[in-house]
């Protein structure tokens, strides 16, 4: 059995339906990316995972998320408390303001083992400088004793991660954990990333709106759209045999090497609000093989040659 | 460690913050001290004595029941400096609390707390320690009370404040996130990096509170004779400000001198800190 399922979750925030039917599954040791541009719902899948949708007044109002046996959906919130950090764990998106100025770095990740695993002070440091080394963190000693304001961004995101590794968990949810990060130090922690996921078996579901991270790093991909999953499949066959016209548009746009200067590629258009999401299709006003159909009738999410996904322009394999 | 050395270095370069530090350092010295200082017993009186120049015996001269001026002056130090210094820290104490639980967890309680803290901001705090000690009776410990009183509006409303802006910081996001509770967030996280404006605040207005503690003794409400009270020394002075004016000069020339010191030491460590902003803008 897979250890996150997502089955076919709505979410309301007051009278708006921004994610309407996203499922998708993730196993141990497996990399899922969940990909789409701003606004496409992926940070609220996230937050539907970490419970975290009564912060922004928002909740699951049908479908189901189970980790691991548990009905995270309406799971009651000293319990949720007890499971994040501990078998979930989120990195989330600016490692500059995720640190606590004014405690040092490594009090921050002791009390992650401590509050969790019970730990005393000594034990938990032991672990923390354990755990920094395998991040590949020089001087981890002196680093532990440093404050946030002593580190470079990319030491202060490794630090984040040491954070969320910190009480052991099964599941890491990584909310774009490289956008503000440089391109050299993005690709740095990405392989830190994917080397903890082979090493321990965790499942990592890396949320990203880059095609190049999701190609260096992900097993599976989940193509969000609009609050809706457009195309899943695995990372391969996605990149070989895209089916729907978005996940296409989204390969195109990834910088090429050599590519000649001013032709870097853009989607046209943007992505609806959720205040009018358009009939049908959502992506059908910025499709290129948009059908008339396409604007009617809501495409259904199904088995095509390639992997899964909504579209009507792509044909579809009946079993 | 090094970022509080460095502090302590800065503040005690600063011409400002070395002279005051010294004076304060006296005060205090004079505070804890006292009995070993002072020359005399702040109340053996001695009607022979009364009302004399200030000379070699009695540095200060004499009051007018011939108890020795210099004497009763230090153990003012101690009456002034243990007063104010206890009824701030009961009110920074318990404003903080009542800031943070506000702040944070926002509602109906915030609302009422922060009704509560405009209303008594709207009054000089010399008026409400009036009321107060007309309701619990006049008194060194009751003066302590009021004072408290008087000033928790202030460090309420400033952690408050604080606690608002610091709860929507993604550290704080991040923490719970990671399985923190509200305890840990609001005492690991939120408190420690809400401090320093308050304690900043709270030496200011310790030296508010030595003049709000004098005023009161001055109108007979603090300290109660034969203690030994600035205030109350300025107050019996000016019965004899024309036949021995220093009975009312020292004592005022005392609080003036410590007040100015305690707010010359605040100032330099908010330059020290560089946290003029912040204080203004709550």
């Amino acid at each position: 059995m897979a250890l996150l399922t997502v089955d076919g979750i709505r979410v309301a925030i007051g009278s708006l339906t921004p994610l309407d039917g996203v499922s998708f599954t993730l196993d141990k040791g497996q990399i899922l990316g969940v990909v789409g541009e701003s606004g496409s719902g992926k940070s609220l899948t996230a937050m539907s995972v970490m419970g975290l949708l009564p912060l922004i007044g928002g909740r699951v109002v049908s479908g189901a998320i189970r980790f691991d046996g548990i009905d995270l959906v309406g799971l009651a919130e000293p319990k949720y408390r007890a499971l994040r950090g501990r078998r979930i764990a989120l990195i989330s998106q600016n490692p500059m303001t995720s640190l606590d100025p004014i405690i040092r770095i490594g009090a921050q990740i002791d009390q992650v083992a401590m509050l969790h695993l019970g730990l005393g002070a000594e034990a938990a440091k032991a672990r923390s400088i354990d755990l920094m080394c395998q991040l590949r963190i020089p001087e981890a000693e002196t680093i532990h004793a440093s404050y946030p304001h002593q580190l470079s961004g990319g030491m202060k995101q490794r630090i984040v991660i040491a954070m969320a590794l910190a009480a052991d968990p099964d599941l890491i949810v990584a909310d774009e954990p490289t956008t503000a990060l440089d391109v050299t130090i993005q690709a740095q922690i990405i392989q830190i990333m994917v080397d903890l996921v082979r090493e321990r078996g965790l499942a990592l579901m890396l949320i990203t709106h880059d095609m190049g991270v999701v190609a260096q790093a992900c097993d599976r991909v989940v193509v969000l759209y609009a609050g809706r999953v457009a195309e899943a499949n695995s990372v391969e066959a996605i990149f070989a045999d895209p089916q729907h016209p978005y996940t296409r548009e989204l390969i195109r746009c990834i910088p090429r090497h050599g590519q000649a200067p001013g032709s870097l590629k853009g989607i046209p258009g943007a992505v609806p609000s959720v205040m009018d999401y358009p009939q049908g299709c959502r992506f059908h006003p910025r499709c290129e093989a948009a059908l008339p159909l396409c604007g009617t009738s809501v495409p259904v999410f199904e088995r095509k040659t390639s992997g899964f996904a909504a579209c009507h322009a792509s044909e579809a394999v009946h079993a | 460690m090094t970022i509080k050395s460095d502090l302590i270095s800065k503040v005690l370069r600063n011409p400002r913050g070395g002279v005051s530090a010294v004076v304060l350092l006296v005060v205090i010295i004079c505070a804890v001290f006292a009995p070993l200082i002072a020359p005399y017993a702040y109340d053996v009186q001695a009607l022979r004595n009364a009302n004399l120049d200030p000379s070699w015996t009695n540095w200060m001269g004499t009051d007018e029941f011939g108890r020795d001026l210099f004497s009763r002056i230090i153990y003012g130090a101690r009456t002034s400096l243990s007063v104010a210094v206890t009824a701030i820290s009961i009110s920074v104490a318990v404003g903080m609390s009542i800031g943070a639980a506000a702040g944070y967890f926002g509602g109906m309680f915030d609302r009422v707390v922060t009704a509560a803290v405009d209303l008594t901001w709207s009054f000089p705090e010399i008026l409400i320690a009036l009321i107060l000690i007309a309701i619990i009776g006049p008194g060194l410990n009751s003066t302590m009370i009021a004072i408290s009183i008087a000033y928790l509006a202030q460090f309420t409303r400033l952690t408050r404040a604080q606690v608002m802006a610091l709860k929507n910081e993604t550290y704080v996001e991040a923490t719970a996130n990671l399985g923190a509770g509200h305890t840990h967030i609001i005492f690991r996280h939120l408190l420690p990096n809400a401090l320093t404006p308050v304690i900043v605040a709270g030496m200011l207005a310790t030296g508010d509170a030595i003049i709000l503690e004098a005023t009161l003794g001055f109108f007979g409400l603090g300290a109660q004779p034969p203690t030994p009270s600035w205030g109350a020394m300025m107050s019996s002075g000016t019965a004899q400000i024309f036949i021995a004016p220093w009975i009312i000069i020292f004592p005022g020339l005392a609080i003036a001198i410590t007040v100015i010191a305690i707010n010359l030491f605040g100032d330099a460590v908010i330059e020290a800190l560089d946290i003029r902003n912040r204080l203004r803008d709550s």
